[in-house]
This record gives structure tokens, C-alpha cells and sequence, in this order.
């Protein structure tokens, strides 16, 4: 398989007044091409910084402190603004997370869709409006023709995610970074746009990134997954070696924390605790808090990334033994 | 959009209405004007003519009527002092005033957005936060104050500019105006300064602070994930949502600009309606005072009536109701 991005060793912080936090730790990660990299962990895990480091939209006190973003073999760490300006929109886009607020409520849909278009394509006019209509058409919003003038207020929220994942597709991305695309939505109309978004990924050869707390939703269409706690990558393998064979205390935590139809239990069950503050985070593993099968090395040495088995990376002391 | 105009013009008649009585009732309490409009040494028949000649010895609601009746027919009674149709000498004063207030909101809205935009996109430069101390200053600082001083740095010390009067008067488009001619340029800068500073402070603000709660939006992200450039998304996304309080205070704005050229026209003895209506408090001319008021209620009205259309062209939420 070929690798359409490689993330070597990438450090994003933010310099408050408070000291700095380590939102995004270094971290190693590849996504291949036509693959589905799901990124999962808790709030404040460092998910959605990583994404927006991909494509350097991280905003003053944050910065990209070190590391490397190979796409395609060019390193966009070293590109400057303008040439990062060439790269969004094109070959990475983006997809947010509450479609309420990622459309700019003073401008028809057509000219979202077609601010794309203009920047990135050499299409004309009647092209674009084609290109706009085709695209509402791809993401199932009926009567295109006629939604294309409307305003994002006159949209419902899975329609208006509809529009922001047709933006997202207008200039055939060669990698798409959804974060929680679906977290603001009704539960029945999330199945409904990851079956969309899947399905237009694979129809158009595209690799994509999602990030997202929800692991049972990231393990149906996955290919691989990245389990993330305080800006470190815990662990990363394949869908099926996540969900049968994990191997970090904090991935069986997340993975029996989700409830099970045929398992007829009274309460789920959780990880104790919170997640630390970022401020001061523990000197030896970051989990070593609320871990429960700490040991004595855990508290003062951090766990190295490493590759477990082939394609397996785990970053554990004491990884479990044994199935789930 | 039909039903929205009747019900802005039924609110106009209501105020109007409301503003009639109130001016009715005030001018009747200012004082007595038979006692500028007789002589001294008048005897008691001249005065008993008088107040028969002027209606004054009719009931106050049959008083009230007939300065409403009048006034429908344009007709406010005369001056006093200039012995003049009152709304004639106010139309003829008309465009001195508002060549200065159209000026004046130029200004403010050029300088205002321009330096607002710039201190909300760029909050930590030194010149933003010049800019921002300035603000301060301008809000301030009162207009009486502001002209005295420029008339003394750039009038008397340096000698650059004429501190009084309109000057030379031209016609572009059969309007007459001072900008027709570069005197009357020269001569408009100082006042149309004065006047417009507060009104520019309060849009620099204003700007600067939608500006600055709209970058961090949502859509914002989105246009820059887009890779669409800074400045688009700046003069473009951004400064289109933070226009929208803007238009508010910009009706606001033009409302008390045009009240404020009382100071500012007194200060540079600039011929408009601001300068006609001090001097005629200052000699009880009540035909005067009250046609300048309903004309002021008049204006006022229809500003807002325009903000509102203007509202429903920038925010494609806001529907005519």
C-alpha cells in the first residue's frame, strides 16, 4: 500500500499564560491511500489539534514545534502560508464538527460551493453551477436545481452537513480530515451521513481521517484505528485488532464502555477517574492515574511507541495479555 | 413588502402624531410670543389684535387643530424674526447641513470600518492599539471642545484652513454645494471633521469588536480550510456578518450627527438648519423650533426605515414583516 501521508514525530503546543500545553506530543502516524484512519479517544485527547496540524490552521498561542507532515513526500511543515492556501481545499480538506456554525450564514450555498471551485478549479461559470448542482445531488439533497440559492438557515443541521461534505468533495480531495462530523447530529441521521461519507470516499478513491470520541462508530467504517489520551498515540492497529486484541488498559477501557445489546448489564462500565490536567501531566505514563493495572514502573517511566506486532504499535509497560 | 410599507407609514403618521402634540404643548409653554411681536409701548387694544390675529384666544385644542391643518399644507406660520415662511428658511438651510452630515457619515464609515477592521484582524499591532486609544479620545472628547481646538491649531496657529463659514458655493447636478468648488472644500474639511470624530470612534469600536468575535467562528475555519486567503475572508466572510450591528448604529449615528450640527454649525457659523434652529431658541421663534422638529422626526423615521431594508440586503435571516 502507498502512503498518502506520513506524520513523523509532530509536536503542537500552546503557549498560555499558564504554562504550556502539550496538546499534540509527538506523534507517528500514516494514513494509506484509499484508507479510512479513524482517530478516537476522550475530550481534550488531542484529536482535533492533530487534524488541524495537518493542515496548519492551528491559532496563535499554538504552534507546530517540531516534526514532520509528509504528503505525498513534501514536507508541509516547511510551506509557507501561501503555499499551504494551494493545499487546503485542494488535496486536504476539512469537514467540522457542528454544521450549525461551519457555514457563513450571509452567503448562499452556490457560492460556498463555488468559493472552491473559483479558487482551486478552471472551471467557468455554467461549469461550476453544474459542478454545484452534481455535488448537492452526490450528497442526496433533493431538488438541487433550487437549494443552490438558498442560505444555510433555511437548511436542516444533516442537510447543512450535507453541504459542508459536498464543499468538502467539490475539487476531488485526495484526503479528507472529518472531525466528528457526525457528534452534533441526530443519532438517526448520523448512520445516515457516515454511510454518505463512506460511500462518496470509496467512490472517489480518496483517503480520509476521522476523528471522533464515539469508537463504536469509528470501528464500523474504519480500516484503522488511533487511539489517542493527553496528545500521545496509546495505541494503533487495524479495526479488527483494536476491537478483538487490544492491548492498552485505555482501549479496552473505551471499548468496554460501550454498551453491548446482548450483554444485559445494569450499569456500563467506565474508567474511573478524569483525564489529567494538561498542565501538569504525570511524569511517568499519562494513564498511569487511572490505570488499572499500574505497577510501580509506570508512575516514573514513560512507556515507549513501539511496534508490538506487525502493524500493531502500543505505547504500554505491562500491555494486556490475552483476547477481549 | 406592500404590508411592511403600510405599517412603516402608519408608524410614521403615529409618530408624527405623538411628536406634533408634544411640540404643540412645548412651544405653547416657551413663552409668550405676543410679547415679541408687539412693541413695547403697545397699547391693550394692539395686544387684544394680536392674540385675535394669531389665534390666541381660542381654546387649546382648537389651537392644536389648526397648527396640525396647517402643517399638513406645509405651512408652520411665519417667522417671527425673519418674518419668512418658517419651513421655507428651514428648506433653504437644508442642504448647507446636509452636505455637512452626508460628509461627516463618509467619514466615519470609510475611516470607521477601515481602522476597525484593521484593529480587530490585527488586535496586538501597536498602530490597533493607537487606534483604539484614539477611539477613546474621540468618544470622549465633546464636539464643542474638538472644534474650538481645531479652529485654534489649524485656523490660527498654522493658517491652513478656514474656520468659518461655507465659502464659495457651486452647482454639481443642479445641487448646489460647496464641494463644487475647492474654497468650499477647504472650508467644509474642519466642521465635517468635528462633526463626524464621534461617530468614527463609536464605528472603530463597533467594527473591532465583530470583527473580532466573528474570526473565531466556525465559518471562518471552514473558509480557511477552504484555502481561501486572509484578506477574503477578512473583507469578505467576516466584515459582511459584522456589518450587520454596524448598520444599526450607523442609523444611529446619522440620526445624532444631524442633532449635533447644532454645535458644529454654531462653532463655524456654517449657514445650515443646525445653526437656524439655536438662534431661533434663543429668540423664541416657535414656527421655527416646531418645523424643525417635525422635519427632524421625519428624517429620523425614514433612516430607520431605510436601516431596516438595508438589514433585510446584508442578513438574508432577517425577512420584511
Amino acid at each position: 500500500m502507498e502512503k498518502l501521508l506520513e506524520v513523523k514525530n509532530l509536536k503542537t503546543y500552546f503557549h498560555t499564560f499558564k504554562g504550556v500545553v502539550k496538546a499534540v506530543d509527538g506523534v507517528d502516524f500514516y494514513v494509506n491511500k484509499g484508507e479510512i484512519l479513524g482517530i478516537v479517544g476522550e475530550s481534550g485527547g488531542g484529536k482535533s489539534i492533530t487534524g488541524f496540524s495537518l493542515i496548519k490552521l492551528i491559532e496563535s498561542p499554538g504552534k507546530i514545534e517540531t516534526g514532520e507532515i509528509l504528503f505525498e513526500g513534501n514536507d508541509l511543515v516547511k510551506y509557507s502560508e501561501r503555499e499551504m492556501s494551494k493545499i487546503r481545499g485542494k488535496d486536504i480538506v476539512m469537514i467540522f464538527q457542528d454544521p450549525m456554525t461551519s457555514l457563513n450564514p450571509v452567503y448562499t450555498i452556490k457560492q460556498q460551493i463555488e468559493e472552491s471551485l473559483i479558487l482551486h478549479t478552471n472551471l467557468n461559470k455554467k461549469e461550476r453551477h453544474e459542478r454545484c448542482v452534481e455535488l448537492l445531488k452526490d450528497v442526496g439533497i433533493p431538488n438541487p436545481e433550487n437549494r443552490l440559492t438558498n442560505y444555510p438557515h433555511q437548511f436542516s443541521g444533516g442537510m447543512r452537513q450535507r453541504v459542508v461534505i459536498a464543499i468538502a468533495l467539490a475539487v476531488n480531495p485526495k484526503l479528507i480530515i472529518a472531525d466528528e462530523p457526525t457528534t452534533a447530529l441526530d443519532v438517526t441521521i448520523q448512520a445516515q451521513i457516515l454511510k454518505l461519507m463512506t460511500e462518496l470516499v470509496k467512490k472517489q478513491g480518496c483517503s480520509m481521517i476521522l476523528i471522533t470520541h464515539d469508537l463504536a462508530v469509528v470501528s464500523e467504517i474504519a480500516d484503522r484505528i488511533n487511539v489517542m489520551y493527553c496528545g500521545k498515540i496509546v495505541e494503533s492497529s487495524k479495526v479488527s485488532t483494536i476491537m478483538n486484541h487490544c492491548k492498552h488498559p485505555y482501549t479496552r477501557g473505551l471499548l468496554n464502555s460501550i454498551p453491548d445489546i446482548k450483554d444485559n448489564k445494569d450499569r456500563l462500565e467506565t474508567i474511573d477517574g478524569i483525564v489529567p490536567n494538561m498542565f501538569k501531566l504525570p511524569k511517568g505514563c499519562n494513564f498511569y492515574p487511572r490505570c488499572n493495572k499500574r505497577m510501580e514502573e509506570c508512575e516514573n517511566k514513560e512507556p515507549e511507541y513501539r511496534e508490538y506486532k506487525e502493524g500493531h504499535y502500543i505505547s504500554c509497560h505491562y500491555p494486556i495479555e490475552g483476547e477481549r | 413588502m406592500i404590508k411592511f410599507l403600510i405599517k412603516r407609514i402608519w408608524q410614521l403618521v403615529i409618530v408624527l402624531f405623538a411628536v406634533s402634540l408634544l411640540v404643540f404643548i412645548m412651544t405653547s409653554l416657551v413663552g409668550d410670543p405676543l410679547s415679541l411681536l408687539v412693541k413695547e409701548n403697545a397699547s391693550a387694544s394692539q395686544i387684544a389684535e394680536a392674540t385675535e390675529y394669531l389665534g390666541l384666544d381660542q381654546p387649546a385644542y382648537h389651537q392644536y387643530f389648526l397648527f396640525v391643518k396647517n402643517a399638513l399644507n406645509g405651512d408652520f406660520g411665519v417667522s417671527y424674526r425673519y418674518q419668512q415662511s418658517a419651513i421655507h428658511l428651514i428648506i433653504e438651510r437644508m442642504p448647507a447641513t446636509l452636505e455637512l452630515v452626508v460628509i461627516a457619515m463618509a467619514l466615519s464609515i470609510v475611516f470607521g470600518i477601515v481602522f476597525g477592521v484593521y484593529a480587530g484582524a490585527y488586535p496586538n499591532s501597536f498602530l490597533s492599539k493607537t487606534i483604539m486609544n484614539l477611539s477613546i479620545a474621540g468618544i470622549s472628547v465633546p464636539s464643542f471642545w474638538l472644534g474650538m481646538l481645531m479652529i485654534y491649531i489649524f485656523g490660527i496657529k498654522f493658517g491652513l484652513l478656514p474656520v468659518s463659514g461655507r465659502g464659495e458655493v457651486g452647482t454639481i447636478l443642479g445641487i448646489k454645494t460647496s464641494l463644487a468648488t475647492i474654497d468650499g472644500i477647504k472650508h467644509v474639511i474642519l466642521p465635517a471633521l468635528t462633526l463626524s470624530m464621534g461617530s468614527v470612534a463609536s464605528i472603530i469600536r463597533l467594527t473591532r469588536a465583530g470583527i473580532q468575535e466573528n474570526m473565531v467562528q466556525d465559518y471562518v475555519k471552514l473558509a480557511r480550510a477552504k484555502g481561501v486567503k486572509n484578506r477574503k475572508i477578512l473583507f469578505g466572510h467576516v466584515l459582511k456578518n459584522t456589518l450587520i450591528p454596524i448598520i444599526t448604529i450607523f442609523g444611529l449615528q446619522l440620526g445624532s450627527l444631524i442633532a449635533y450640527t447644532t454645535i458644529t454649525e454654531t462653532i463655524f457659523a456654517w449657514p445650515g438648519m443646525g445653526k437656524l434652529i439655536i438662534d431661533s431658541i434663543n429668540s423664541s421663534d416657535t414656527p421655527i423650533i416646531s418645523a424643525y422638529i417635525l422635519l427632524v422626526a421625519v428624517i429620523f423615521v425614514v433612516i430607520n426605515f431605510v436601516v431596516d431594508l438595508l438589514y433585510c440586503v446584508i442578513d438574508p435571516r432577517i425577512e420584511l414583516k
